[in-house]
């Protein structure tokens, strides 16, 4: 069994765990309708993390998410509202404007040789300055597409509700399970991770992997801002702050090692889940005041941490010996 | 073999300069396909200079490489792998966190429709590793196998790519000996595949058990290739420390009595796999001096003293006390000190001034809240600094601009100024100008006339003859002869190095 299997593992089954533990006290937090509204919740978090997932494989980090969601929300906003663009086409601006800033970040940190920490946080003061500025206030979007896509759903057996926004969620995670497993880029991500020196030695193309790697985070960025602006239906600078920080959160929760190398992007759809568990659970709870989620949040992040340690380092690989052949 | 075979690989005159520092002059150097071929020098000889031009990753300033009679101008490594020239380092360069399917195909999976078809490559993995006597898990992490397979899945990776030049570049040093068996089946089929073999170690036994001619290099000079049946262990030595025998030597040995009681006993040290237990006692007033090849436990022998490595076994007396050494603080404590082999890596802070490097092991032994008061530093880094005769503008520039002998004095009295009784020198005279090697002798000497134990490892044979009071010699990471008197001459330090490194007869 890959040693790597295990902090999923154990991921898995403490949202399992958890999930029965919470049905046990609120026997009505299973069905569908909760299941759904998980998935709508977070499908911008969700679609965020995919991202920062290959960041991280790849042995970087992405701080600038929230903040190009948010530029992404109030672009859209103001290209359908002051533009009157339709927001297809404003969408796919949106797009190419998030994938290049992606590109360009991705292209300082390979050739300037700066810690994506770094360039990343540049980035996230650029993009959120830059929504500030394209507009200070929030912009409501009004557009026939709008209220189609948000009253469009699969109805699901028990009365829950899979709207447009989970399906794209699901779509983008599926898409990263087969481009992190089962394409050549993909195991360029986990080789860069691995050991960026042997991984050139060997011929993965580092420049054009890097440089795809922060692309792909932010283009997913700014799809996760057009879910954000589809889920509330307005274009804000402030809106997402400090989603990058929940979305690392839900990376590492989900058996990603943070130093790179290691990780799958199915486990961070059950980080994303859990997170989405904690709200619930303080929802249906009605005490609890909602800042409750970061701190159970934080305990299982310091946990999960803890336990990559004693999984990856502590517990040295066991050596194999020649088999007899 | 065939003798008159053209080489596959082929470099002639090369030249590299480094600064002003020739590292290769003129070198010439030939592998025939089907042969494997043993390159061998100590430390700084330029061997691995060498072998970065013949790969590629440095660029010679002089002569040519031919690559199957043709001139070839290797860009980078991976232009060399292109052309046929593979290359397997000590260090795996390959993905521990990858499976070995995978670190095998990386970058040339067979795809359909964009998607890799690990199927493929899983029964792909399995049987090239079954051609190599491997059967293992393909699928498996690489991290999670012994060294010795990441070492052949390194080398299958190299010859899938290139096939016609594999360098092996110290493929054994962290291999036990079933490992190593292991490995040199491997290359010996691959040798009989046709594959030109260049093969860097620093086992003498392994050279002769495996090679079948020797290059070999000293100070970046060409000594000679040779065919491995017509020489001595005796003479590859030689030739790699350069001693011309006959010639023999007139400094006078020091006198033996000259000595005073024993003042550091280590008695049974050892650590599992890294250095068999050695027992040693050094006197007031007495250097010995520790002579053996590149890998034969020298370094390691002074980490084990010093605490740099934990013993797991055997206990160290002063003065008649016992100390316990698990860490250098310790052993700080205990008196020892420790110039270490590489001083821009262990030894020398360059950003710091030659006063705040003098200082820096004295005020560590004081501790946080004593700090010494600036006129105290200024008062004890002149005295060491006039004593040892250490040139510097001034002793607040930064130690980095001094010379390489300078900044050797610079750690020396960093150790003195803390009073030792016990001071371990591993290769004192490494990378200094030759006209400075007198100046360390003589205040080697001066420090044991001083009443000082010292320690002092090094390849130089004439050195170690003029300043040791006696000479133990290590080799397969044991202490194996221990030569007094009129026997410390560079001759019986040889023969004692060379002794029984011919094939077969296993030490271990």
């Amino acid at each position: 069994m890959n040693r790597a299997f295990r902090p999923l593992l154990a991921t898995t089954a403490i949202f399992v765990l958890a999930y029965i533990a919470a049905v046990l006290q609120y026997p009505s937090m299973l069905s569908t309708r909760v299941l759904g509204n998980f998935l709508t919740d977070n499908a911008f978090l969700g679609i965020a993390a995919v991202g920062m997932t290959f960041v991280i494989i790849s042995g970087g980090i992405d701080l600038s998410v929230g903040a190009v969601i948010g530029f992404s929300t109030v672009m859209i906003a103001t290209l359908i509202m002051w533009a009157g663009l339709h927001p297809f086409v404003a969408f796919a601006i949106t797009l190419v404007v998030s994938a290049g800033f992606g590109a360009v970040m991705g292209a300082a940190i390979h050739y300037l040789k700066v810690p994506s920490f770094i360039v990343t946080l540049a980035g996230m003061f650029l993009a959120r300055g830059g929504a500030s500025v394209l507009s200070p206030d929030s912009i409501g979007i009004k557009h026939e597409v709008y209220t189609t896509i948000s009253r469009s759903y699969i109805l699901l057996p028990g009365g829950g509700r899979l709207t447009v926004i989970a399906m794209i969620m699901l779509t983008v995670f599926v898409v990263g399970i087969v481009l992190a497993h089962r394409t050549r880029f993909g195991s360029y991500v986990y080789a860069l991770g691995g050991n960026e020196t042997s991984a050139a030695l060997m011929g993965v193309p580092v420049a054009r992997t890097t440089i795809l790697v922060y692309t792909l985070s932010s283009t997913l960025a700014g799809i996760a801002g057009i879910v954000f602006s589809l889920y509330t239906s307005a274009g804000y600078s402030l809106s997402a702050l400090g989603v990058e920080l929940d979305a690392i959160a839900a990376v590492v929760i989900g058996g990603t090692l943070l130093t790179g190398g290691y990780g799958f992007v199915a486990g961070t759809f059950i980080g994303v889940m859990l997170q989405g568990l904690v709200q619930t659970y303080i929802v249906f709870d009605g005490t609890l005041s909602s800042w409750w989620t970061k701190i159970v949040i934080g305990g299982l992040l310091f946990m999960f941490i803890l336990l990559q340690r004693l999984v990856f380092s502590a517990s040295t690989p066991r050596k194999k010996a020649f088999r007899k052949s | 073999m065939a003798d008159e075979a053209n080489p596959v690989l082929e470099a002639r005159g090369i030249v590299k300069i480094f600064g002003q520092h020739r590292a290769l002059d003129g070198v010439d150097f030939a592998v025939r396909p089907g042969e494997v071929h043993a390159l061998l020098g100590e430390n700084g000889a330029g061997k691995s200079t060498l072998i970065k031009i013949l790969t590629g990753a440095y660029q010679p300033d002089g002569g040519e490489i031919m690559l199957d009679g043709a001139p070839v101008r290797f860009t980078d490594p991976l232009n060399a792998q292109g052309a046929g020239i593979g290359t397997v380092y000590q260090e795996v360069n390959l993905l521990p966190n990858r499976s070995v399917a995978e670190n095998l195909f990386l970058g040339r999976q067979p795809t359909r429709f964009g998607l890799v078809q690990r199927k493929a490559i899983v029964s792909q993995a399995a049987a090239l590793m079954a051609t190599y006597g491997l059967d293992i898990d393909v699928r498996a992490e690489l991290g999670s196998y012994s060294v010795a397979v990441q070492q052949i899945v390194a080398i299958a990776r190299a010859v899938e790519l290139s096939g016609k030049v594999l360098v092996l570049d110290e493929p054994t040093a962290s291999l036990d000996r079933n490992e190593v068996d292991k490995l040199f089946d491997v290359v010996a089929k691959l040798k009989a595949r046709g594959l030109g073999i260049i093969f860097i170690t620093h086992f003498l036994d392994q050279v002769f058990a495996l090679a079948d001619r020797v290059t070999i290099l000293r100070n970046g000079q060409l000594i000679g290739t040779r065919d491995l049946s017509q020489l001595t262990a005796t003479e590859v030595v030689r030739m790699m420390l350069g001693k011309d025998l006959a010639y023999g030597h007139s400094a006078l040995p020091v006198a033996e009595a000259a000595k005073g009681p024993v003042k550091v006993t280590f008695s049974g040290l050892g650590h599992a796999g890294r250095m068999a237990p050695f027992t040693l006692s050094l006197h007031e007033g007495e250097v010995v001096g520790v002579a053996g090849l590149l890998g034969s436990g020298r370094t390691e022998m002074a980490r084990l003293m010093f605490g740099v490595d934990t013993a797991d076994e055997g206990e160290i007396t002063v003065s008649g006390k016992p100390v316990k050494i698990r860490n250098p603080a310790q052993a700080v404590m205990a008196g020892f000190g420790f110039c270490p082999e590489d001083r821009k890596l262990d030894g020398i802070f360059g950003e710091l001034s030659v006063r705040e490097n003098i200082i820096i092991a004295l005020q560590a032994k004081l501790g946080w809240f004593r700090a010494l008061h600036r006129d105290e530093q200024d008062e004890i880094a002149g005295r060491y600094a006039d004593d040892l005769d250490i040139r510097a503008a001034n002793h607040d520039m930064p130690v980095k601009l001094l010379s390489g002998g300078n900044q050797q004095k610079v750690i020396l009295a960093r150790w003195l100024a803390n009073d030792p009784t016990f001071l371990i020198l591993d290769e004192p005279t490494r990378g200094i100008d030759v006209g400075a090697h007198a100046e360390i002798v003589r205040t080697i000497n001066r420090l044991r006339e001083d009443g000082l134990a010292l320690l002092v490892i090094s390849s130089e044979l004439d050195e170690v003859v003029a300043y040791s009071n006696r000479v133990v010699v290590m080799r397969d990471r044991q202490m194996v002869a221990e030569l007094h008197g009129a026997d410390i001459t560079p001759a019986v330090i040889v023969g004692a190095i060379a002794d029984n490194s011919i094939p077969t007869e296993a030490q271990v």
